[in-house]
């Protein structure tokens, strides 16, 4: 069983690569863009009897660092 | 003052670290590898030192506040033994929860490293007793994530609790407040993004660190 974890800024935290990405992308001469978030993708492969709550303690105690980041798990069956 | 320097795998300022601790106090520090899991009995400081740990891999500071050895760390701090997290060390004391809040990349993105201005923003910390309430001095920066950040609670209690020990006293990477050291609550853990063990001797451009190292050793001799 696979598992995603994306790992995102909490909104109001600033994201400098975030902002290098948007200001590539205006040079590359793509208007419109608003604003750029970066975050990351944690793929898992779990043992099939791995519950919620486990990828959840998981996410909490390594993979984001819950002060300044969020989280969400997506399940891929 | 019996001091230990955990090594992490990517430390690189570790032997800085330890000259340090050996020029101040007389006495040989003990190098602890991330790997083991005890500390050496009866230790007055630990010092967790800069460099880029495992790689930096997922955060800075992430892997290795993980590792077996900062159990230990933590449960010394909880006793009360002194402990120095400098640069990544810093990192590692916020991600291990020792400290709170969070390093973040640097707002102006770029590696910034160059001496910077500092403000004694507490001299009565354990860490910073030798110096002027308010004096400036100089030390070296040398970091990608030193962007110190924490939600605004935590700063006001940071602020009211006399908990920042140092302030850039220049832009440097946006840092709130432009925090560049605190203290935990009971005052025996000190993170700071500067290098004060870079600037202990003259020969390498300044001795402005060496009176951090003196306010530390101040306290195990008159104890």
């Amino acid at each position: 069983m696979k598992a995603r974890i994306f790992v995102t800024l909490k909104p109001g935290v600033l994201d400098p690569q975030g902002k290098a990405i948007h200001h590539a992308l205006a040079g590359l001469g793509f208007d419109g863009v608003n604003d750029v978030r970066a975050g990351k993708v944690i793929e898992l492969d779990l043992a099939d009897d791995t519950g919620d709550a486990a990828i959840d303690e998981m996410c909490r105690k390594l993979l984001a660092n819950t002060v300044i980041e969020n989280y969400r798990i997506e399940r891929l069956g | 003052m019996k001091s230990a320097v955990i090594v992490f795998p990517g430390s690189n300022c570790d032997r800085d670290l330890a000259v340090a601790f050996r020029e101040i106090s007389g006495q040989e520090p003990a190098m602890v590898w991330h790997g083991d899991s005890k500390l050496p009995d009866g230790l007055d400081i630990i010092g967790v030192p800069g460099g880029f740990s495992y790689g930096d891999y997922l955060r800075s500071g992430a892997m290795a506040a993980r590792s077996p050895i900062m159990r230990a760390v933590a449960d010394a701090a909880a006793r009360g033994v002194a402990v120095i997290g400098i640069c990544n060390g810093f990192q590692i004391l916020t991600e291990a929860g020792l400290l709170p809040g969070a390093l973040m990349r640097n707002a102006g993105i770029n590696f910034v490293c160059r001496n910077v201005q500092l403000g004694v923003a507490n001299n009565q910390t354990l860490f910073t007793t030798a110096y002027e309430a308010g004096e400036a001095i100089s030390v070296p920066v040398a970091h990608h994530d030193g962007n110190y950040q924490a939600d605004t609670e935590t700063l006001d209690r940071l602020e009211g609790e006399g908990r920042v020990a140092l302030r850039y006293l220049e832009t440097v990477n946006g840092s709130a407040r432009n925090i560049a050291g605190i203290v935990n609550e009971s005052g025996n853990v000190i993170g700071m993004m500067p290098h004060p063990e870079r600037a202990i001797d003259a020969r390498h451009g300044g001795t402005d660190g060496r009176r951090l190292f003196d306010s530390i050793l101040s306290r195990f001799v008159t104890a």
